[in-house]
C-alpha cells in the first residue's frame, strides 16, 4: 500500500481511493446543500409569481449599491478561496494560510454590510412579524417578500459564519503542519463549501435586489 | 499519486479570467435590471446568474478537471431541483384554470 | 470452514469482544457496532410507537370516547406516527441491517467514512431526545405531516421541540445516505463489478438517493414552519397571503419519496432471503436491480397525489395521479420476479423465508390499494379514510416490518454469533403475518365504508369491523413481543452459529460469525455474479477467493 505521508485511514487501501470518495462525498454533501436552499427557492418562486407587484415594492426599499458591493466582494472570496486550494495542491503552507486570511476578511467585510443592512430594515419597520409596518407599501403582501428575504440571506449569512469557522480551524492545522500536500484535500472540500455558498449568493443578487428597477 | 493531482486545478491565469468575468456578469445583470426587456426580465437574470454558477462550477470547483461521476453528481443536483420547480409549478401555473373550471373551490386566500 | 469447527472453541476475537466498556460503543467507528447501537435505540422508539398505537386500538375498541378525549387522541396517533415512520421506519433496515452489512457486502473494512457514520447515531439520538422531551411534557397534536397553518399558527402543544427533532434526525438520515452512496462508488472489493453486487446494495444505493435528494427539502418545509411558528412572520399564513398548500408541495416532495426509503431497502433484503432460500439465482437480476433505481427517481414525479383534495389544481392532480400509476411497474417487476425465483426452487420454509413470503403477499395488497388511491376520482372518495391507513400500514408494517424482522432473523448469527430458536421464530412469524391481517384488512373495509381517520370516535355500525381490528393489534403485539423475548435469550443462550449457517453466498457469509473489527483478514476478490448457487442443491459456491493483502 502506498502511504507517503501517513495520511491514508484505515478504511482505505491508498490516498486515491480516499481522495476520490471525500470527493464524492463533498459533492454529495453539495447536492443536499442545493436541495434546502432549492426548497426556499421554490417557495420565492410560487409567491413571487402570485405577487409580483408586492415582490418588486418590496425589492425597491433594498439597497443595490450594498447589495452589489457585496456581490463583488464574495465573488473576490472565491477566488482567494481557489487561489488557496492552488496553494495547497502545490503543498505552500504559506500561501494556504495567507489566502484563508484573505477569505476571512473578505467573508467578514460581506457579513459586516450585511448587518448593516438588516439594521436599516429594522429602523425601516421592515422586520417581518410584529414589528412590520405595511402601510408604507402600495400593494399587499409585501411582508412575504421580507420574510424570504430574511430566510434566504440569513440562512446564506449562517453557512457563511459556519465556512469561517471552518477557515479558522484549518487556519490552525496549516499552522501546526498538518496540513501537507498529501492532506491538500482538507481545504479543497472546504473550497467546494465556500464556492457553493458563493453561487447561492450569485442567485440571491438578482433575485432579491433587482427586481423591477427598470419601471 | 501527487504528480497527478498537480495537474487537477485550474491555472492562475484561468482563476484570475474566471474572476474577471464573474465581475463583468455582475455588472451586466445590474445594467439588464435597470432596462426593459418585458416579459424577458427575469429570464435575462436567471440565465446570467446560471452563467456565473456555471463558471463557478466548472472552473473554481474544477468540475471541468474532474472525473465523470463528480459531474453527474454536480448535474443530480441541479435536475432535482427542476423537479422539485416543475411539478410544483404544474399546480401553480395550472390552477386559476381549475378553478374556474371546477364550481366552489375557493379562490386564493387574499388578505 | 465447516460447521464444527466454529460452534465448538470459543469464537476467536471480532468486533464484539475486540474491546470493552461504554466507551469503546460510545466512541467507536466501527460499522457493525454503529449498526448495533441504531439497533437498540431504534427498538426503544418501536416499543414506545408501538405503546401508542396500543392506546390507540384500544380507544377505539368503542365507538365512544372512552378512554381518551378527542385532544389527547390527536396527540397518540401523532407521536405514533411521528416515531413510527421518523424514528423507526426511515432509519429501520438502512441504519441497523445496512450500516452492518454495506461494508461486509462490498468487501471493504468499513463505510468511507466511519467517523461520520457515527456521528449519525449520535445526531439521530439526539433527535430522538428533543422528540421524546416533546412526548413526556405533553405531546403534540399536528398530526405526522405538521400541516400549515394548524402546526404554525394554531396548535399549541409542543411543535416546535418536535420538528426540530425530525429535523436533526434527518440530518442523520442525509449523512448516512451520502456514506452509503459513496462506499458503494469507492470500496467495492476487487473484481465486484456493480452488476455482481448483492440486490441488497443496490436497494440501498436507491435509497441512499433518496436520502439524500429528498430529505433537505423537508429540512426546508421544517425549517420554514418552525419560524413562521416562533416569530409570528408570514410564509404559509394565509393571513399574511401565505399558501398553506406549497407547505404540503415541499412536505411531500420529501415524504413521499419517504415511502421508498422505507420500502426499497426492505426490497433488497426480500431479494436475498428468496434467492437464499430457494437456493436458486434471483430470476431477472438486472431488472431488480434497475427497477430499484427506477422506484427512487420515479418517487419523486408522484408527491401531489397525497393533495388531491388539498386545493392543488385538478391538472396536476391529473398527472400526479398517472405518474402514481407508472410505480406500479417496477414495483410488479420486483414481485413477478421474486415469485419466479421461487418456482422450481428448492424452497426451505425458515423464519426468515416466511417472514419473506409474507412479505410478497402483503406488499402486493399494499401496493395494489396503492393504485385505488393513485386514482384522482376514486381517492376523492377514499380519502382521509381507514382505507388509506390500512393501504400504508400494508405497505410499511406488512412491507417494511416484515422484511425488517426477516432480515433481523438473517443475519442474526453473523451480528451476534449465536442462533435463535428456530421453531419460536417460526411459531411469532405467523402469529405477525395473522394478526397484521386481522388488525388491517378491516381498516380496507372501514374505510371504503366512509369512516375517516383520525377520530375517536365512530358510529356504532363500524364496531365489529374496529373491534376486530383491535383484536389482530394484540396478536400483533404479542407477535412483536416473542421475537424481542427470544432474540435477548439468543445473545446469551441462542446455539453458536457457524459462519453460513444457511449456506448462503454473499461476502458476508464469508468472515467468521461475528466478523472481526475489521472484517476481512485478507481483502477478497469477486470473481462470479452474485447468487451463485450450483446446480445440485449442495454447498453454494461462495464465489469467491482470497488475495494476500496486508492490512494495517
Amino acid at each position: 500500500m502506498s502511504d507517503p505521508g501517513g495520511a491514508v485511514l484505515h478504511q482505505f487501501d491508498d490516498l486515491d481511493q480516499q481522495v476520490e470518495a471525500g470527493r464524492l462525498g463533498m459533492w454529495a454533501f453539495l447536492i443536499q446543500e442545493v436541495l434546502f436552499f432549492g426548497g426556499m427557492f421554490a417557495v420565492y418562486a410560487v409567491y413571487r409569481h402570485r405577487f409580483p407587484e408586492s415582490f418588486a415594492e418590496g425589492s425597491h426599499h433594498l439597497d443595490v449599491l450594498l447589495g452589489g458591493v457585496n456581490t463583488v466582494i464574495l465573488i473576490g472570496s472565491s477566488l482567494t478561496a481557489a487561489l488557496a486550494v492552488h496553494a495547497a495542491e502545490r503543498g505552500h503552507a504559506r500561501g494556504i494560510v495567507t489566502w484563508l486570511v484573505g477569505t476571512i476578511v473578505l467573508g467578514g467585510a460581506f457579513l459586516g454590510v450585511k448587518a448593516v443592512e438588516y439594521s436599516h430594515k429594522f429602523h425601516d419597520g421592515l422586520i417581518p412579524g410584529s414589528g412590520f409596518v405595511s402601510a408604507q407599501f402600495e400593494t399587499e403582501n409585501v411582508e412575504v417578500f421580507y420574510s424570504l428575504y430574511f430566510v434566504l440571506t440569513g440562512m446564506h449569512a449562517l453557512h457563511m459564519v459556519i465556512g469561517v469557522g471552518i477557515m479558522i480551524w484549518l487556519i490552525a492545522l496549516t499552522l501546526r503542519g498538518y496540513i501537507t500536500k498529501e492532506r491538500q484535500q482538507y481545504i479543497e472540500f472546504f473550497g467546494l463549501y465556500w464556492h457553493f455558498v458563493d453561487i447561492v449568493w450569485i442567485f440571491l443578487f438578482p433575485l432579491l435586489y433587482l427586481l423591477g428597477r427598470h419601471g | 499519486m501527487s504528480s497527478h493531482d498537480e495537474h487537477h486545478g485550474a491555472s492562475l491565469r484561468t482563476y484570475l479570467v474566471i474572476f474577471g468575468s464573474l465581475l463583468a456578469l455582475t455588472g451586466l445583470t445590474v445594467w439588464v435590471a435597470f432596462h426593459d426587456f418585458g416579459s424577458f426580465n427575469t429570464p435575462l437574470a436567471l440565465v446570467i446568474a446560471g452563467v456565473k454558477g456555471t463558471l463557478v462550477v466548472l472552473y473554481f470547483m474544477h468540475v471541468r478537471y474532474n472525473s465523470r461521476l463528480v459531474w453527474v453528481f454536480a448535474a443530480a443536483g441541479f435536475l432535482w431541483l427542476m423537479i422539485l420547480f416543475g411539478f410544483t409549478f404544474s399546480d401553480y401555473l395550472t390552477r386559476d384554470a381549475a378553478e374556474a373550471t371546477v364550481q366552489d373551490v375557493p379562490a386564493w386566500p387574499t388578505r | 470452514m465447516s460447521a464444527q469447527a466454529t460452534s465448538a472453541a470459543e469464537p476467536q476475537r471480532n468486533y464484539l469482544n475486540a474491546d470493552y466498556g461504554i466507551k469503546s460503543w460510545l466512541l467507536t467507528t466501527d460499522h457493525k457496532r454503529i449498526g448495533l447501537m441504531y439497533l437498540l435505540t431504534m427498538t426503544l422508539f418501536f416499543f414506545l410507537g408501538g405503546a401508542f398505537a396500543v392506546a390507540i386500538r384500544l380507544e377505539l375498541a368503542t365507538p365512544h370516547g372512552d378512554l381518551v378525549e378527542s385532544e389527547t387522541y390527536n396527540k397518540l396517533f401523532t407521536m405514533h406516527g411521528v416515531i413510527m415512520i421518523f424514528f423507526f421506519l426511515i432509519p429501520s433496515i438502512p441504519a441497523v441491517l445496512g450500516n452492518f452489512l454495506l461494508p461486509l457486502m462490498l468487501g471493504a473494512r468499513d463505510l468511507a467514512f466511519p467517523r461520520l457514520n457515527l456521528l449519525t447515531w449520535y445526531l439521530f439520538t439526539i433527535g430522538g431526545v428533543f422528540t421524546l422531551y416533546a412526548v413526556v411534557s405533553g405531546g403534540v397534536d399536528t398530526g405526522w405531516t405538521f400541516y400549515t397553518p394548524y402546526s404554525s399558527t394554531y396548535a399549541n402543544t409542543h411543535v416546535i421541540a418536535t420538528a426540530l427533532g425530525v429535523f436533526i434526525t434527518g440530518f442523520s438520515s442525509i449523512l448516512t445516505g451520502l456514506n452509503f452512496i459513496v462506499t458503494t462508488h469507492k470500496m467495492r472489493a476487487p473484481g465486484l463489478t456493480w452488476f455482481r453486487l448483492p440486490l441488497f446494495v443496490w436497494a440501498h444505493y436507491a435509497t441512499s438517493l433518496i436520502q439524500i435528494l429528498g430529505t433537505p427539502v423537508l429540512a426546508t418545509a421544517i425549517l420554514l414552519v418552525g419560524i413562521e411558528r416562533l416569530f409570528g412572520v408570514g410564509i404559509f399564513d394565509p393571513k399574511l397571503g401565505g399558501d398553506p398548500v406549497l407547505f404540503q408541495h415541499l412536505f411531500w416532495f420529501y415524504s413521499h419519496p419517504a415511502v421508498y426509503i422505507m420500502i426499497l431497502p426492505s426490497m433488497g433484503v426480500i431479494s436475498e432471503l428468496i434467492s437464499t432460500f430457494a437456493r436458486k439465482r434471483v430470476f431477472g437480476y438486472s431488472f431488480i436491480a434497475m427497477s430499484s433505481l427506477a422506484i427512487a427517481i420515479l418517487g419523486f414525479f408522484v408527491w401531489g397525489h397525497h393533495m388531491f383534495v388539498s386545493g392543488q389544481s385538478v391538472y396536476a392532480g391529473v398527472v400526479f395521479s398517472l405518474l402514481s400509476m407508472l410505480v406500479a411497474v417496477p414495483s410488479a417487476v420486483k414481485v413477478f420476479n421474486w415469485t419466479a425465483t421461487l418456482y422450481k426452487g428448492s424452497i426451505q420454509f425458515s423464519t426468515p423465508m416466511i417472514y419473506a413470503l409474507g412479505f410478497l403477499g402483503l406488499f402486493t395488497i399494499g401496493g395494489l390499494t396503492g393504485l385505488f388511491l393513485a386514482t384522482l376520482a376514486v381517492d376523492v372518495h377514499v380519502h382521509d379514510t381507514y382505507f388509506v391507513v390500512a393501504h400504508f400500514h400494508y405497505i410499511m408494517v406488512g412491507g417494511a416490518l416484515m422484511a425488517y424482522l426477516g432480515g433481523l432473523h438473517f443475519w442474526w448469527p453473523k451480528i451476534t454469533g449465536r442462533m435463535y430458536p428456530e421453531f419460536l421464530g417460526k411459531i411469532s412469524a405467523v402469529i405477525i403475518f395473522l394478526g397484521f391481517n386481522l388488525t388491517f384488512f378491516p381498516q380496507f373495509l372501514l374505510g371504503y365504508l366512509g369512516m375517516p381517520r383520525r377520530y375517536h370516535v365512530y358510529p356504532d355500525e363500524f364496531q365489529v369491523l374496529n373491534v376486530l381490528s383491535s383484536a389482530g393489534a394484540s396478536i400483533l403485539g404479542l407477535g412483536y413481543l416473542i421475537p424481542m423475548a427470544y432474540l435477548v435469550w439468543s445473545l446469551k443462550y441462542g446455539k453458536r452459529a457457524p459462519s453460513n449457517p444457511w449456506r448462503a453466498s454473499g461476502l458476508e457469509w464469508t468472515t467468521p460469525s461475528p466478523p472481526a473489527t475489521f472484517n476481512f483478514d485478507r481483502t477478497p476478490v469477486v470473481t462470479t455474479e452474485a447468487y451463485h448457487y450450483s446446480e445440485e442443491l449442495g454447498a453454494p459456491r461462495t464465489g469467491t477467493d482470497v488475495r494476500e493483502v496486508e492490512i494495517v
